[in-house]
């Protein structure tokens, strides 16, 4: 039997096609509506900040001139003639890069250790009491929202130059950061351990030790190196508001135009945090994969 | 539950069929000693080398308590240092946005570059994703330092700022969104007789556009956050007067300022948020 195929009539037809010129034209007017209200925004972005484009034309010359300059030591020969030369201070900024490894390091575990202390109070599944949570969840908001640049301006004035007021920093923001994330791992956690603590007599504090924390560590211990990682990009540029690493060195190299000072310094904290990069990424997959395990 | 009293009676047989529960010195717990006294012993090497002193810790925190009573309340004192804060944060955003969006256009092109999938070439992969890691690897503040000594200070240098340490950033995210893209539409149009271009015009492009966008409206909020501390090296926005505020100690001033970029970010925050979700409809982002 041959198919018959149904033909609409012309009136549905035309109808059916009226439709679809409808959801088309309504489509592209979406779509031109989008166009026009991101190319406003656009332009008066580009009034309010000074968008000059006459100038960046004029002045982009300047920025090769700049990356020439710094592939150039003081005499003019080029960085690769003399990577002693280039390299004189390696002694002073290995230090400084360590400094930087360290403020990093006691940052993240002082911020690691402040959110693991407090992430369980903010727990929807753990706390009961929801002026705790909303308290705890408050704290964390405002820890991270501030930029861990500005708590380093204030806590260079109250706990003066240096190291100390930058470590304060980034535990101060790591906290906020960590906090959150480790609050949501919690409240993703299997509760039956939870219960059966409970179920034993088991206080809150037993039932966490023993019930939460064995399911949680190792992904509070991922996004802890996670934060080292971000941690150590921050740390080199403490030194900028006086907070102690290697920042130091490089904006007063930038600031006194000493070019191949300027590259390397960039070219130690560049490698530097590739290679932190790379050797977190490998533990963060040993870690998840021992927990798949 | 007749188990349990059977097993406390009788726990030295129970020990003996289960040794590995009842060792007190096992693999795991000896790796993670040493790892303990690894990172204990690392604390303590930092507390000596960055000459962490008591007594200056418990002079700052008091120091830092009497900044919080100065903040209170907040005030930018009149009217017209209130219009100047304004326009310094409208400049804030005005750097984020067109710094995410000048960013945007060669980190498409350096995504697509960048992809396996699409160039497949061992060199120019590796290449690529090496210059999207060095610039990546330079942080805002720095690119603002440089921008500044290129076009001056002001807002201007802080956009090319964001701008150029968002390539790096963007880039990566965006050659990672096109890998993880599904290769049955490109083989499609390849089979129909399509080009290279054509296969990523109408087999790629349809699939990462979303993913692209949200993320980037994600970048226009995190930029915001970042943008508001750029003036502290001079290129532009509310950091400048964040930081003149501090170091004259004007504490009032500096919670005002505060309270006004945490709004502004919320308020963006929650703007990005509704526009994503009408671009990729309410479900989890890729990436």
């Amino acid at each position: 039997m041959a198919p018959s195929i149904h033909r609409q009539g012309d009136a549905r037809l035309a109808l059916m096609m009226g439709g679809y010129d409808a959801a088309v034209a309504a489509k592209r007017r979406q779509t031109t509506l989008g166009a026009t209200v991101l190319i406003v925004a656009v332009v008066v972005a580009a009034l309010v900040g000074e968008v000059d484009v006459g100038k960046f034309v004029v002045n982009l010359h300047r920025f090769g001139d700049y990356i020439v300059r710094l592939a150039h030591l003081e005499g003019g020969a080029g960085v690769l003639s003399d990577v002693g030369e280039w390299f004189w201070g390696w002694r002073r900024w290995l230090v400084m890069l360590g400094e930087t490894l360290l403020i990093a390091y006691m940052g993240t575990l002082m911020g690691a250790l402040g959110g693991f202390a407090l992430c369980f109070f903010a727990a929807r599944n753990l706390t009961g009491r929801a002026w705790v949570r909303f308290a705890t969840k408050r704290f964390f908001e405002v820890c991270r929202t501030v930029p861990e640049m500005v708590f380093a301006l204030i806590f260079v004035i109250a706990f003066g130059l240096g190291p100390l007021a930058g470590v304060l920093a980034l535990a101060v923001h790591s906290t906020g950061a960590l906090g959150k994330l480790f609050c949501e791992v919690v409240e993703n956690i299997d509760l039956k351990p939870v219960d059966g603590v409970k179920a034993n007599g088991g206080s809150w504090v037993e039932a966490v030790r023993f019930a939460v924390v064995p399911q949680v560590l190792s992904n509070f211990a991922s996004y802890a190196l996670l934060r080292f990682e971000v941690n150590v990009r921050s740390a080199a540029v403490m030194g900028f508001v006086g907070a102690g690493g290697i920042g130091q060195d490089l904006i007063e190299a930038i600031r006194k135009f000493y070019y191949s000072d300027v590259s390397a310094l960039l070219v130690l904290i560049v490698g530097t945090v590739m290679v932190i990069d790379l050797c977190t990424e490998r533990l963060r997959h040993a870690l998840l994969g021992l927990r798949r395990a | 539950m007749a188990e349990r009293p059977k097993l406390v009676a009788d726990t030295a047989a129970f020990a003996r069929r289960h040794p590995d529960q009842f060792r007190w010195v096992t693999r795991g717990r000896v790796v993670a000693l040493c790892v303990t006294a690894a990172m204990i012993a690392l604390f303590a090497l930092g507390i000596a080398v960055l000459e962490f002193d008591a007594r200056r810790f418990a002079l700052g925190l008091l120091k830092l308590g009497e900044f919080v009573v100065f903040m209170v309340p907040p005030s930018t004192g009149d009217w017209a240092t209130f219009v100047l804060y304004l326009k310094a944060l409208a400049e804030t955003v005005a750097i984020a946005l067109l710094g995410t969006l000048l960013a945007t256009v060669p980190a498409i092109v350096m995504g697509f570059v960048a992809a396996k999938t699409v160039v497949g070439q061992v060199v120019i992969h590796f290449l690529s994703r090496r210059i999207l890691d060095t610039v990546r690897g330079v942080d805002e503040l720095i690119w603002a330092l440089i921008w500044v000594n290129v076009v001056g200070l002001g807002p201007f240098a802080g956009i090319l700022a964001v701008a150029s340490a968002n390539v790096g950033i963007l880039g990566k995210l965006f050659s990672e969104a096109i890998e993880a893209a599904d290769p049955r539409p490109v083989e499609g149009v390849v089979s129909t007789g399509g080009s290279r271009l054509a296969a990523v015009r109408f087999g790629l492009w349809p699939q990462v556009a979303p993913v692209i966008a949200s993320q980037v409206l994600y970048y226009f909020e995190s930029n915001t956050r970042s943008a508001t501390i750029i003036g502290i090296v001079g290129a532009g926005g509310i950091g400048l007067h964040l930081a003149e505020q501090i170091r004259t100690l004007e504490f009032q001033h500096v919670s005002a300022l505060v309270l006004m970029i945490l709004a502004t970010v919320a308020a963006i925050d929650w703007l990005s948020d509704m526009l994503r979700f009408s671009i990729i409809g309410r479900r989890e982002v890729v990436g």
